[in-house]
């Protein structure tokens, strides 16, 4: 039975699982896979993180999809078994044996809308179970969604599965679950393999630290000076509707003129503060800014009262590809402030003033060293770190009080990060604008940070300095800070 | 095989219309046909057609895709052609008062249509096209039943109920196609509706400057980044739409004093089609057009048609031309909606 | 909202057939002998829409190209001059694989246009429309040779505006004669159509039953679950799209062996509109529709089709009013299902989210 755990953030680990169904030894055989179907043929099922089932369809007919029993009829004989007609009988009964045998006691024959999250989640290894030629089965952190008895009963199937024979690869950032059931324990981080400690023998700290590993170089240029207690931005139970994002209960004070960095796993709710605050997801808590409450919900009432965001998708948020760099970095403060327009009677018709937002571009081409062939080319042909500078300018030139920096580094080369890194602290120290940094990179945080703040399961875990051990970083990202104290 | 890259963008279709209008012209040339008579006719229906054209782009612009749902502003038009001649004003005037008034309904019309196209997202083209069929078709029980009693309006038998088809003869008929008429080397020029499509064009041009425009321009590149800016993109979208409806509800009452007749019942029903295709031929996409697009697609496609009969019925009997018609446009709308997302 | 509109659209339908009848003063036997007709006619057109529904892709506006395919093979079969049960089932044979390959082009334009494939399927209805135009009214007689006065225009190439289907006509309704009489008006029971239109019927609901009908249904609840299920989501759309053009070919031979005529360059334009419409009565939905509700719908939209006109020349004295009254029904018939369609898939997408968290 092979087993694996790894502790890295998901989005890395998808990348690496399918890199191994696409090419993966089974049985000695090297296989690589153009398509579900073939994989599923070869033997691997996978229970996914986002629920693979037909709400319409009743549980039975989920289990047996495209796998159904038929019965042929005088059709069929002529034009192929594709029109076997449904053996109904069969498929209440092959699905009865697979969800009894996860110990789901609901009827195989109602709809699968409406029921609890956590039958869903049975449902799905009902189905994988149900293969007859299953060899390997993936579970893509399974127990994210479930209670803990819940959760115990599906670790309870997974040792019954594997004593039958199946392997099971098991990828979950749950530390203690692991080490409940695991054979073998490979740990990932940033889609490398960092150490595969024997489950015997090893501890929850020690899978912790290898998840975090050393901070990079960058360390050397931190800024050591003690940041104001002022509060800049109080944050109390923010709760969010984000795809792919829990912020359930985030309670977090920011002090005025500090970086303070928020890290943790992928899906845990550090992207979805940011968003949150500056109103692009619906959320609903108490924001207070400048001692002044602050409403949620209306993005244009962020902005005006001086916060800025630089977005982790840049494509998506951050930028208007086909735009020039010029109206990318003019845009914000020419929507919220209504700067860079002629005068007109009525506001909503002023022009725009080509002259005076070219002379910003290119005053902002200049500070932030942005390598374009000039303030009208189109953004999208820059190169990732430019882009990622354009966004900074655009946010810089709101003036804000405040600023929100969300996966600052994400997808530039190395010498670009730094950059965009050295221009961020710039800007903290020489206009003393308040930061919130969010990243995946624990390294670049614990480098520019003054506190870093460890979100788990959409709560505030840990505030911990940069210099913190690595175990208790590590600990904070599985859920166990408690551990570490 | 592999095209090079200019002529990739310029896209097939597009290469065989103009080789097709090509073609047209060189049967014209070589069999010594009035070539003055058939530019000066193809400029007549540029301009003509032109602002209906141009009302596709606010639509396009703001995200909402092709606006087949364009009768609405068309009828709005007709309403105010209808009111204005039932007053019997004449000349100049009464082009201003029919646009006047269609504008004036306009606005509303296209906040509501606006409105449901904001719930119906990802439908917006379904939508359109069947809320314009839906309404041209309730129409046609409005004008049979309105109240209008000018005699030149009016069935003469029974003395109720709009005719099909009101003649300006003599009200505006081609008033503007003949204020600032001109000639250029024997080809006519009618310079009073240029003035009119280039001047609107020219407003829409500006306005997509303004601070309104670019929050709308913004808003269709990415409803997120919008958001992000302090957009709103349901507002922006009813913008758009609203802006759409109004150049339609102008454009048809241009149309019909260049064309001579108000056309009223079942015609504005398919008169999107021609419209929109037009401006896929002179190369917008279902999510990005231009002013160039608007003038460059009308000019081909109006081209093709004026030319097209004339031409095709020295070679047979029988009127090829709607035939064409029918394929050149809906193959282009074909083409464009297949291609969202790659181009 | 969706429960209660699925019954309100047909009583409220109901509610206007009744109104109109009782207005016009429509006797029983007039309107049964009329219906008796529109129902056999109309049906399987109307159950042509069905499998696309189930496999997702909407309401198929493109079945108006089937409806070409089968014109073309009873054009065929006059200029061949075959009648009678023999010329309809030789037509049935041409029209199958023209429909066979033109739903093949068709499914695959829906391919390249997901999530548009209703404006798709209209849009490509209106092109075909401007192909067929160019076969039948140029190409026919000059570059194709046809010899036939009495079908080609006098310039000796394409053909006439009608085409006289006398040969064929009721050769399937007729097949089996029942005619009775009800207080002086005769009534006519095609009981062969009626009996294939039940074939019809069972035909669908058997395949609804089978492992191919079942794929369909999981590609029409969530294309990316089938996908990942092992489903060849894109050959079935494509399946789907001639399943319906096929049976759309022979729902068009079915009504034109009724009606006798066939008006060459516009019996086929209205057929889609018409018979999405007659679904859409009957509370069906976009996503939503059964053999029940294709039935349903047909009785009720062809009652208003036979009333309308004479409602209102009861009511308003003008006959006309009442024809564009149906089609107003019918054209705001089919957006209010799509703005429902749209409104409620938006809405199912934010559910959707908010319940896998």
């Amino acid at each position: 039975m092979t087993s694996s755990a790894a502790g890295a953030p998901a989005l890395e680990l998808k990348g690496i699982v399918k890199e191994y169904e696409q090419n993966r030894v089974l049985k000695g055989v090297s296989l690589s896979f153009q398509s579900p179907a073939e994989a599923m043929e070869a033997g691997i099922g996978m229970v996914h993180q986002e629920f693979m089932l037909l709400p319409g369809f009743r549980v039975a007919e989920n289990i047996k999809l495209n796998r159904e029993p038929t019965l042929p009829n005088p059709a069929s004989r002529v034009l192929g078994k594709k029109l076997e007609s449904l053996d109904v009988a069969r498929m209440r009964a092959d699905a009865r044996r697979a969800l009894d045998a996860v110990g789901l006691g609901i009827d195989e024959w109602i709809r699968v809308a409406g029921l609890p999250v956590g039958h869903m989640q049975f449902i799905e290894i009902a189905r994988e179970v149900d293969k007859e030629r299953l060899k390997l089965l993936i579970f893509d952190e399974p127990t994210a969604v479930l209670t803990e008895s819940d959760a115990e009963k599906l670790l309870d199937i997974m040792r019954g599965l594997a004593s039958k024979g199946h392997a099971i690869l098991f990828i979950t950032h749950r530390l203690d679950e692991v080490l409940a059931v695991a054979n073998r324990i490979t740990v990932l981080r940033d889609g490398e393999v960092v150490g595969t400690p024997d489950p015997k023998t090893t501890t929850v700290a020690r899978i912790a630290e290898l998840m975090v590993g050393r901070p990079a170089a960058i360390a050397a240029q931190r800024r050591f000076f003690a940041p104001t207690t002022e509060p800049a931005l109080g944050i109390e139970h923010l709760r969010e509707d984000m795809p792919g994002e829990r912020v359930e209960d985030i309670s977090l004070a920011v002090r005025r003129g500090e970086i303070l960095g928020i890290g943790g796993l992928a899906g845990h709710g550090k992207l979805g503060i940011a968003n949150g605050i500056m109103g692009l997801y619906p959320a609903w808590g108490r924001v207070v800014f400048g001692e002044k409450l602050f409403p949620l919900n209306e993005p244009r009432e962020a902005l005006e009262r001086g916060l800025a965001f630089v977005s982790e998708d840049r494509r998506g948020v951050g930028l208007l590809p086909e735009e020039s760099v010029e109206l990318n970095i003019a845009l914000s403060a020419l929507e919220a402030q209504g700067r860079f327009l002629h005068p007109s009677p009525i506001p909503a018709l002023q022009v725009l003033n080509h002259g005076a937002m070219h002379r910003h571009a290119l005053e902002m081409i200049r500070a932030l060293d942005i390598r374009t062939t000039g303030p009208s080319q189109q953004v999208r042909r820059l190169s990732g770190g430019n882009q990622q500078k354009v966004c900074v300018a655009r946010a810089m030139t709101l003036r804000p009080k405040l600023l929100f920096v969300s996966e600052p580094t994400r997808g530039i080369d190395v010498g670009a990060k730094e950059r965009v890194l050295e221009i961020l602290t710039a800007l903290n120290r020489e206009q003393e604008v308040t930061l919130v940094v969010t990243s995946s990179e624990l390294a670049e945080l614990r480098a520019i940070c003054d506190r870093v703040a460890i979100v788990y399961r959409g709560k505030v875990e840990a505030i911990l300095p940069p210099d913190a051990p690595d175990a208790a970083f590590g600990l904070a990202m599985a859920g166990e800070s408690a551990r570490a104290a | 095989m592999r095209l090079p890259g200019t002529l990739r963008e310029f896209g097939i279709p597009r290469l065989l219309i103009a080789v097709f209008l090509a073609v047209l012209f060189g049967v014209a040339v070589a069999t010594h046909m009035d070539l003055r008579g058939l530019i000066s006719d193809s400029i007549v229906r540029v301009g003509r057609n032109g602002i209906l054209v141009l009302a596709l782009l606010p639509a396009i612009q703001g995200g909402l895709g092709l606006n087949f749902g364009l009768p609405l502003g068309i009828i709005c038009g007709l309403v105010g052609a209808v009111i204005s001649l039932n007053a019997g004003v004449h000349g100049i005037w009464g082009v201003a008062m029919a646009a006047g008034i269609g504008v004036a309904l306009a606005v509303p019309v296209g906040m509501g249509y606006g409105w449901l196209l904001n719930r119906t997202r990802g439908q917006e083209m379904m939508v359109g096209t069947y809320l314009g069929f839906a309404m041209v078709s309730m129409m046609s029980v409005f004008w049979l039943l309105a109240p209008f009693k000018n005699p030149t309006l009016v069935w003469a038998i029974g003395g109720r109920g709009l005719r099909t088809t009101l003649s300006l003869g003599g009200i505006y008929d081609k008033v503007l196609d003949r204020w600032l008429e001109f000639t250029v080397a024997g080809v006519r020029i009618p310079g009073g509706t240029l003035v009119v499509f280039g001047g609107l064009s020219f407003l829409t041009w500006l306005f997509f400057r303004t601070r309104m425009g670019i929050s709308i321009a913004a808003a269709r590149s990415s409803t997120r980044f919008a958001r992000a800016a302090g957009i709103s993109d349901e507002r922006t979208r009813l913008q758009a739409t609203v802006l759409s409806t109004v150049l339609g509800a102008i454009g048809i009452v241009i149309f019909s004093q260049s064309y001579g007749f108000v056309q009223l019942y079942t015609a504005p029903l398919l008169m999107a089609f021609p419209a929109i295709a037009c401006i896929l031929i002179g190369g917008a996409t279902v999510t990005r057009a231009t002013i160039g697009h608007v003038i460059v697609g009308t000019l081909l496609f109006q081209s093709i048609l004026t030319v097209a009969l004339p031409v095709t019925s020295q070679v047979i009997q029988g009127d090829i031309s709607e035939t064409a018609r029918l394929i050149i446009q809906n193959g282009m709308i074909l083409y464009a909606l297949t291609r969202v997302g790659r181009a | 909202m969706a429960r209660v509109l699925r019954h309100l659209v047909p009583l409220l339908f109901l509610a206007l057939c009744v109104f109109g009848i009782v207005v016009a003063k429509i006797t029983a036997p007039f309107l049964l002998s009329e219906m008796l007709v529109r129902i056999g006619r109309n049906s399987v057109l109307v159950l042509s829409l069905l499998v696309p529904i189930l496999a997702g892709l909407g309401l198929n506006f493109g079945i108006v190209i089937g409806a070409m395919a089968g014109q073309i093979g009873a054009i065929l079969i006059v200029k061949w001059g075959i009648p009678g049960i023999g010329g309809f089932g030789l037509a049935w044979l041409i029209a199958t694989p023209i429909a066979i390959l033109l739903g093949i082009a068709t499914g695959s334009l829906f391919n390249r246009a997901k999530g548009r494939e209703m404006v798709t399927g209209l849009i490509a209805g209106f092109f075909a429309n401007g192909l067929y135009q160019l076969l039948f009214l140029f190409a026919v007689g000059s570059i194709i040779p046809f010899h036939n006065p009495a079908m080609v225009l006098p310039q000796g190439y394409g053909l006439r505006n009608t085409v006289d289907l006398s040969t064929i006509q009721y050769a399937i309704d007729d097949l089996i004669k029942l005619r009775f009489h009800l207080q002086g008006v005769e009534i006519r029971v095609p009981v062969v159509s009626y009996a294939l239109i039940a074939a019809f019927c069972f035909l669908t609901l058997f395949f609804f039953r089978t492992r191919l009908g079942q794929q369909f249904r999981a590609m029409g609840q969530d294309p990316h679950v089938a996908a990942i299920a092992g489903i060849p989501v894109e050959r079935n759309r494509i399946v789907a799209t001639v399943l319906s053009t096929v049976t759309a070919a022979w729902g068009q031979l079915l009504f034109l062996q009724n009606i006798g005529t066939l008006n060459t360059y516009s019996s086929h334009e209205q057929v889609g509109m018409f018979a999405i419409a007659a679904l859409l009565v009957s509370g069906a939905t976009v996503s939503q529709a059964t053999v029940g509700q294709a039935l349903l719908g047909t009785v009720l939209f062809h009652t208003l089709f036979v009333v309308s006109p004479l409602a209102g020349k009861a009511l308003a004295g003008d006959a006309q009013i009442g024809e564009y009254f149906r089609v107003f029904v019918a054209y705001a018939l089919i957006t209010v299902a799509l703005v429902l369609h749209a409104w409620q898939s938006a809405r199912a997408a934010r559910e959707a989210r908010r319940e896998t968290r």
